[in-house]
């Protein structure tokens, strides 16, 4: 009951935070390609509750930030004027997970934009292009590792049940495959395609130069759980009673590798993101003026960026939860199966 | 023969440097006796300017290693950085007063009829390794430079009215050079033109080995200059220092004589954010082509250094469109966006679409000035007063496409988009320098403005070199995002960027015949005022190229950034310009005013 609790719990964690994502139109105040020319490097607003004068108000508001006299990048906040803070308003057209179109809004401020987490270089809005860069990354990531256990569990059947030559063949390519140095071989295949690549096309090439690259390892692990459990008893039984390899492998076999699948997957979601992030930090993944993490935090390969501004870190903060959130899945799958296995079935341990 | 003198004599004379005063008296005295003071028969050049004190190290870092020394062959901006502080030439322009001075010539007569010019050269004048410079060097050097197997960079220059200027010596300190028709730029003609050693040269140049003489590794001994500095040592992939030539022609007001430095160290420092961290740890005394933010950085936090705003220099950033004549098949989809490109309505109305402002705003912090013409307000002699600077209107854009037979249709998320006649989508890729952070910010504004036109534009930043090699090869090309800095403030020095065969004809380059009417009219402007002397006929011809490219908009011009640089306080008579070399046009004068603090390794 414990370690069911403990992964319910990181699940629910998960799916939370993916919401918060895939629902950025309603969580983001703006939309995240809107510039805003007069307000560059913006530092993040504060929310006050409290006024210059000394009092309370009920409802949160925060001073629009202006520029200091004679300067061009510091600003201070304008106390003359507070603008109060709207929940559930309207604001931008966006679809809701890509579909329900909507105008509406968690918060927004009228008359005034509010930079929650600060701006960019173009004054767009740093907390709408984090929640939208989210949708891509975090997409990216799960497409990627979708495509990689299926080759991966593809593969590792294989190798592992029909054995021989095949196996040695498929497992010298997986060894290849591990060492690959991937990220070269990734900037040689981006040379190679047309100039332009639209937002949908240089996305789609990323999810599918990271599952390419990742599958390697799922399938060794699979292909190890496969040789197990070929040679027990109830696979042996079932093929004298002539099952077909093909039944065998989906009835009996495919099951029992679940465990190494599925916290396999956990594990490289994450992992993929940060593959997406590294892709897009170095000019590979999605065009301006579309967000992803990686592109996000690219900016601060520019050192007046790095020690200026402050909040173009912020990205790089907001994994922090999701690979919290996957690594406490994955060792909470890790250790209901061990479990689950060294309850209900004796004998057979994770390797 | 005189060769044959030549060795001892410099071993005596770098003797003569090591040992201290006394010892130095007791040498023979040969027509030159102590370097630091001028000798009867010289005629230094005295330049105003604060009176420094001898001594010490600056140390100045380089983005890239230069790839020669050869004046000859000099193309990229590093290497002719270096060369600038090694050599000389017959008549310089003052980068601070932006007027010609009498360099290695004292004295220039020109003929009523502008076909001869007579130049008289400096008494006593010495290569950096002593030997004597007299009128057959001079004659040497052109011949050098007008010579097509040399393949000099810069030959097109000395070709006038389709002939060669021919050069004529008279005696030993005079020389005439004769020209086929008047030439427009007058005597600024021979700055840049660096005189070369005959002595040494000339071997090598008769058994056709010129070209590939000259690199940084060259032995110091068979090297020789007129510059403020000679060569001393060079370290591959770290460091190339010069120290002081002793037979420098210029002195200060008090007649000591110049450069002040000892020694003058480039280190290469491939990325600018590199040679920030160097120059605010110290390590670096001074700092030249510093971006805005990296500007805005340094001054904030100031101390130790002076940052220092030159004003707008003479570099232009455009943003030009395809308009090569390409052949059918192997580009389909460019020669389709080739009829908008070709459109003078579309490139206006793209040109009102830009918010030029904004660029200046958020890509310089507000050190820059807009554009709306090829010269910039730091070229104020030459630029047209009268090019209308119109503000941003996206009205006048969408009235100009609507007349070019454009129209919007709606799509099914409610953003409209502008399709051509053939009810085509208009969307185009705008090509930029990966490098070049201020050129894709540039693009990634101009591509927010075009979206509220219903354009598409991709920015797709690209490796320098292959960037080039489609615009200039291949022509694979959309439209690209490019800047170019003038060298000089004359006209003439963009002529390979407005004449129609020019290789710098970015938008259509080197075309057998002008392809368009209004390029014909600017290639006849460039040629006139060319021959044309004296500068309000030839500002009137010019005045018009610029109204006529402002009208066609072949490039829609964006925007120029401030020329900054920074440097110590403790270096005095720091004074960056404009023009190239920006803060080492006057490194002969620069010195440090607490006496030699930087000797130091």
């Amino acid at each position: 009951m414990k370690l069911r609790g403990k992964f319910t719990k990181w699940f629910v964690f998960l799916v939370l935070l993916h919401c918060v994502v895939a629902g950025a139109g309603f969580f983001a105040p703006y939309n995240p390609a809107e510039q805003d020319r007069q307000r560059p490097y913006l530092p993040p607003m504060r929310i006050h509750c409290m006024d210059a004068q000394g009092d309370l108000h009920l409802r949160p508001f925060f001073y629009p930030l202006r520029l200091r006299e004679g300067s061009f990048e510091q600003f201070e906040e304008d106390t003359g004027t507070a603008v109060p803070l709207y929940f559930f308003t309207r604001g931008a057209d966006y679809h809701l997970f890509g579909i329900v179109p909507s105008r509406l809004h968690l918060f927004g401020a009228a008359g005034a934009r509010i930079y929650v987490l600060g701006s960019d270089a173009y004054g767009r809005d740093q907390l709408s292009r984090i929640l939208f860069g989210g949708q891509v990354s975090l997409l990216a990531g799960l497409l990627g590792a979708g495509v990689t256990m299926l080759l991966g569990a593809v593969i590792g059947l294989a190798a592992g049940y029909y054995g021989g030559w095949r196996d040695d063949l498929l497992m010298r390519v997986a060894e290849l495959f591990l060492a690959l140095p991937w990220l070269y071989l990734l900037f040689a295949l981006r040379a190679f395609l047309p100039l332009s690549v639209g937002p949908l096309e240089a996305f789609l090439l990323v999810v599918v130069a990271i599952g390419l690259v990742g599958w390697a390892r799922p399938a060794r692990l699979v292909r190890g759980v496969v040789l197990t459990v070929k040679e027990r008893d109830f696979v042996r039984a079932a093929r004298g009673f002539g099952a077909s390899d093909i039944y065998l492998l989906r009835r009996h076999i495919l099951p029992e590798t679940a465990s190494v699948l599925l916290t396999q997957a956990a594990i490289l979601v994450p992992q993929f993101v940060l593959a997406e992030m590294t892709l897009s930090f170095l000019g590979l993944g999605v065009p301006e003026p579309m967000s992803s993490w990686g592109n996000l935090l690219a900016t601060l390969q520019q050192y007046s960026v790095l020690v200026s501004y402050w909040w173009m870190y912020l990205p790089a903060l907001a994994i922090v939860p999701f690979f919290l959130g996957y690594l406490g899945l994955a060792s909470a799958l890790q250790e209901r199966f061990d479990t689950y296995k060294i309850s209900e079935k004796s004998g057979w341990s994770r390797t | 023969m005189r060769k044959d003198r030549l060795s001892p004599w410099r071993c005596r004379i770098t003797l003569s440097l090591l040992l201290a005063c006394a010892s130095l008296l007791t040498l023979p005295v040969r027509g030159f006796a102590h370097p630091q003071q001028a000798s009867a028969q010289e005629e230094l050049l005295a330049v105003p300017g604060e009176t420094g004190r001898p001594g010490g190290r600056l140390v100045i870092s380089l983005r890239a290693e230069p790839k020669t020394l050869n004046p000859l062959t000099a193309a990229d901006a590093i290497s002719r950085e270096v060369i600038g502080a090694m050599q000389a030439d017959l008549v310089h322009i003052n980068r601070g007063t932006q007027l010609t001075e009498p360099a290695l010539a004292k004295s220039w007569k020109i003929s009523p009829d502008g076909l001869q010019y007579t130049l008289t050269l400096r008494q006593g004048l010495r290569f950096s390794d002593g030997h004597r410079l007299d009128a057959d060097d001079v004659l040497f050097t052109f011949r050098v430079y007008l010579d097509e197997s040399v393949h000099a960079t810069q030959r097109d220059l000395l070709i006038v009215g389709g002939k060669p200027i021919v050069v004529r010596k008279v005696d030993g300190q005079t020389l005439v050079f004769q020209f086929a028709k008047p030439y427009g730029v007058e005597e600024r003609l021979f700055d840049g033109w660096d005189i070369l050693p005959r002595h040494l040269l000339e071997k090598p140049y008769q058994e056709g080995k010129l070209g590939q003489l000259w690199t940084p590794s060259t032995p110091p001994n068979e090297w020789a200059g007129l510059g403020p500095f000679r060569l001393k040592e060079y370290v591959a992939g770290q460091k190339l220092v010069l120290e002081r030539n002793p037979y420098y022609w210029k002195s200060d007001a008090k007649g000591n004589r110049l450069p002040y430095l000892d020694e003058l160290v480039f280190l290469f420092v491939p990325s600018a954010d590199a040679q920030v961290l160097r120059f605010q740890s110290g390590e670096t005394d001074l700092i030249t082509r510093v971006g805005a933010e990296n500007f805005s950085v340094l001054a904030r936090q100031q101390t130790a250094y002076t940052m220092a705003d030159a004003g707008p220099g003479l570099e232009y950033n455009f943003l030009f469109f395809n308009l090569n004549d390409l052949s059918e098949k192997s580009s389909a989809d460019v020669m389709r966006k080739q009829k908008w490109f070709r459109d003078v309505k579309f490139r206006q109305a793209v040109s009102a679409a830009i918010d030029r402002e904004a660029i200046v705003r958020l890509v310089y912090l507000g050190r820059g000035a807009a554009l709306w013409g090829p010269v910039t307000p730091g070229n104020g002699r030459w630029a047209d007063a009268s090019i209308a600077r119109l503000p941003r209107s996206l009205d006048r854009a969408r009235t100009l496409l609507k007349d070019a037979g454009f129209s919007w249709s709606m799509a099914s998320n409610g953003e409209s988009t502008l399709v051509d006649s053939d009810h085509k989508p208009v969307e185009f890729s705008i090509l930029t320098s990966a490098s070049n952070a201020d050129r894709t910010k540039m693009a990634t504004l101009i591509q927010d403005d075009l979206k509220q036109l219903g354009m598409r534009a991709q920015v797709v930043p690209l490796e320098f070199r292959s960037l080039v090699e489609r615009v200039t090869q291949t022509k694979e090309y959309d439209a690209c995002l490019l800047g170019l800095a003038s060298l000089d403030f004359d006209p003439n020095s963009d002529l390979n960027v407005w004449l129609s065969s020019g290789g710098t004809h970015l938008w259509n380059p080197s075309q057998p015949h002008p392809a368009t009417a209004w390029e014909a009219e600017i290639d006849r402007l460039m040629e006139q005022q060319l021959a044309t002397p004296g500068y309000s006929q030839r500002k009137k011809l010019y005045d018009r190229v610029q109204e006529i490219l402002a009208e066609n908009q072949p490039m829609i011009f964006l925007a120029s950034p401030d020329i900054l640089a920074g440097a110590k306080n403790s270096i005095a008579n720091f004074h960056p310009a404009v023009l190239e070399p920006y803060a080492l046009w006057n490194v002969e004068q620069l010195y440090f005013r607490n006496g030699t603090e930087n000797t130091r390794r």
